[in-house]
């Protein structure tokens, strides 16, 4: 008896506490169902205009889809998908976005492990180089590189172009995994070096397996990081253009060449997209070591 | 974990090497192995660049044949030298950035940070907001612009400010129209038919210069208005007709236009009468007395809609691209303070909270101080950000406000690479951009020795 008449009145505040805390809540809610709404809108807004046919884009905005539906048309993506321009493009894109990623991986985990757990002579100093190089502007090398790639007759190739990002890739990727190696239990090592393996045993098979989740967060952002790139390409290449450099060569006919500057802008947005909802953990991971430690 | 298989599993079974005692020189060797791409690498491409660039910065167009001393660098801050313009804005512009973008990404972030602990569907709501952190600033830029097109039927931003405008300041029935015959002036706005009107008098106002589709849909054929003693009687209508017709006469296929203010005026300019013309036209002002009369179209008729704010323009595209990167790294800011934010000692927050502090003294005393490092860390990091924006403002700002919208970095490429090809102002421009960066180097390895000791 007195157990339920207890329950009863702490159910029934229980229901009322509910209702209190969702009145209580609802402006909150609002305000902030209204702030993400703003931030998806612009994407959206391209995304719709990209299946707009050319003559209503040049003249109406993409919001008139929502009273008109059917004139929505995939013919932009069909035209743009046969554009051979285009297409090698992407292509150019991908080879530069995997190579550097790789190659940033490959390196700088090799020089990671280096100053995380081999001792040598000036590697503090090799260490506080590193860290002063993580700021540098990219600028400081436009120039240089420019007239040296002139001279080596490897302008406007895609390996020179991701051996700028590489090199500019390197000073995170080493400080991050040089940082990640260090929290790897001393005692793994050293028992699997009193066995007698060698150094790049240890390597292989100890530090690049427990590496693992600082690796993935290290390809994820250097993967977006050259996918997105504009301004290294378009100083170093001219044929070889990646997708921003292609999209670039049409914006001077922002008006007229909507039809195909907004669906070849969210072609090149849809590979990162995809990477950032596959990896988001691993990306928010790789944020938070780049700025927090 | 992979590395619990690993170490379970005895190292002779992976046939390694016989156990040695590693000398000197074989640790030396394997830390020279490992370091050397990296640091091939970081040498050629970053620190021969480095000093290459320092030294370009001293010598002139032509190249290292031609020492010109510091005039690179007073390019970039004595007025009136050749590229003054362009520099000079640059540097204002980046002022302006720095100055607001890593304050107002750091306080929406914590902002955000705070706000989403308190919902259940935090996720989806971070989400959304760190999403534009996967594009490409240069994506960005094209869907932007696509968001401040000038024209409210373009442009979103715009669309939503003639939607406010408009409700605040409704435009006129006829914005487009003007008159058929040389008999109605324009008058403040208004339109003036300039013969005197008595009681028995008939108006004519017949505008053109509507278009079809802007004719209001309960338009009906237009009729001579029929003089009525006493008052004065007349027609507001299109004076236009396929083929064009007569000007100034009422003919078939000419529709009356409904909705217009329709104003009396006496001989001293006062309005002694108001009316709204009806589906034909027609319009009646009765027991009007003796007297002349003017009669006029009201502005109000002819108040154009909203035409949009130029974002993209000269004077606001530097505060539009602020909002775009704003856009871009709120999410950025958000997710490391929310980090900072959950790693918090929550007893702290309850402390104050038993102790009788409201929730934004809560924020104000307790967390904000708390979550100062976090803050500051994603200050800096802004700070180094907003220096090195270039992809954005190609893409979003059209090439006619890209001067106006230049800042540093865009400044070095276009002197460098842009068809003036000056790589002695170009370097100047890329040390300054460095200089600026080196006391966040400073920091940085301040910090690092601090941890290490």
């Amino acid at each position: 008896m007195t157990a339920v008449a207890a329950e009863l009145p702490a159910r029934r505040e229980s229901v009322a506490a509910r209702v209190a805390r969702i009145v209580l809540k609802a402006p909150l809610n609002l305000l902030l169902m209204a702030v993400g709404l703003l931030w998806l809108v612009p994407t959206i807004g391209l995304f719709i205009t990209s299946i707009l046919p050319a003559s209503i884009a040049e003249q109406s905005g993409w919001w008139k889809i929502f009273s008109k539906p059917s004139i929505a048309t995939w013919s932009n993506y069909d035209a743009l998908l046969h554009d051979s321009g285009l297409l090698s493009a992407l292509k150019t894109t991908a080879y530069i976005a995997v190579g550097n990623t790789v190659a940033v991986v490959v390196i700088g985990a090799m020089a990671g492990y280096a100053l995380a757990w081999l001792e040598f002579p000036g590697r503090d100093w090799v260490l506080v180089g590193v860290i002063g190089l993580l700021v540098v502007p990219l600028q400081m090398a436009l120039i240089p590189m420019f007239s040296l790639y002139d001279k080596l007759h490897i302008f406007d190739t895609v390996l020179s172009i991701i051996l700028f990002h590489v090199a500019f890739g390197l000073p995170f990727a080493v400080f991050l995994l040089r940082n990640f190696f260090v929290g790897i239990p001393k005692d793994i090592l050293e028992s699997a070096r009193i066995d007698g393996a060698s150094e790049f045993w240890i390597f292989l098979r100890l530090m690049l397996p427990l590496g693992l989740p600082a690796i993935a967060s290290l390809a994820i952002f250097q993967f977006l990081w050259t996918w997105n790139d504009l301004i290294v390409a378009l100083t170093f290449g001219q044929n070889t253009q990646p997708i921003t450099v292609w999209i670039f060569g049409q914006l001077r006919e922002f008006g007229t060449s909507i039809d195909v500057i907004a669906p070849a802008s969210f072609i090149s947005l849809v590979v990162p997209l995809a990477v950032f909802f596959a990896f988001q953990r691993y990306f928010v991971q790789g944020l938070l070591a780049g700025s927090v430690k | 974990m992979p590395g619990a298989g690993i170490t379970a599993e005895p190292p002779a079974a992976a046939a390694p090497p016989p156990p040695r005692e590693p000398g000197l020189a074989g640790r030396y060797l394997a830390g020279a192995i490992f370091l050397a791409p990296a640091l091939v690498l970081l040498t050629v491409w970053m620190v021969y660049p480095a000093i290459y660039t320092i030294v370009r910065s001293f010598y002139g167009q032509s190249g290292f044949g031609h020492f010109v001393g510091f005039d690179n660098y007073k390019q970039l801050f004595v007025p009136f030298s050749i590229s003054q313009n362009l520099l000079l804005k640059s540097i204002r512009n980046n002022i302006i950035w720095v100055a607001v973008v890593p304050a107002l990404v750091t306080a929406l972030g914590l902002i955000f940070a705070v706000l989403t602990e308190r919902v259940r569907w935090s996720v989806a709501f971070k989400t959304a907001v760190f999403l534009p952190m996967a594009i490409s600033a240069f994506a960005t830029g094209v869907t932007w612009r696509i968001m401040y097109q000038q024209d409210p039927t373009q442009g979103a931003v715009n669309a939503l400010g003639r939607s406010v405008v408009d409700a605040v300041h409704s435009p006129g029935v006829l914005p487009s129209a003007f008159p058929s015959t040389p008999k109605l002036v324009s008058k403040g706005g208004g339109l003036v038919l300039k013969t005197p009107l008595h009681a028995g008098g008939v108006a004519l106002l017949g505008v053109t210069g509507i278009a079809p589709a802007d004719v209001p849909t309960s338009a009906a054929q237009a009729v001579d208005p029929k003089p009525q003693p006493g008052s004065i009687v007349g027609v507001v209508w299109r004076d236009f007709k396929p083929g064009g017709g007569v000007p100034g006469k009422i003919e078939k296929q000419e529709l009356g236009l409904p909705g217009v203010t329709v104003d009396l005026r006496s001989s001293d300019g006062k309005v002694v009468g108001k009316t709204t013309s009806d589906a034909n036209g027609s319009f009646v002002f009765k027991n009007v007395g003796a007297g002349t009369f003017q009669s006029e179209i009201g502005s109000q008729t002819f108040r154009k809609p909203w035409g949009g704010v130029s974002w993209l323009g000269p004077k606001l595209i530097t505060p539009s691209l602020l909002i775009a990167y704003i856009w871009i790294w709120a999410g950025f800011a958000m997710v490391v303070i929310g980090a900072g934010l959950a790693a918090m000692p929550r007893d702290v927050l309850e402390a104050a909270r038993t102790d009788g502090a409201t929730e934004f003294q809560v924020f104000r005393r307790v967390t904000v101080p708390l979550l100062a490092p976090v803050l500051s860390v994603v200050f800096i990091t802004m700070i180094i950000n907003v220096l090195k924006v270039f992809d954005l403002i190609v893409s979003l700002a059209p090439e006619s406000t890209q001067n106006d919208a230049s800042v540093i970095a865009l400044a070095m490429w276009r002197t460098s690479f842009g068809g003036q090809n000056n790589f002695g102002v170009g370097s100047a421009i890329a040390v300054f951009l460095f200089v600026l960066v080196i006391p966040v180097l400073a920091l940085n390895i301040r910090r690092f020795k601090t941890e290490a000791t």
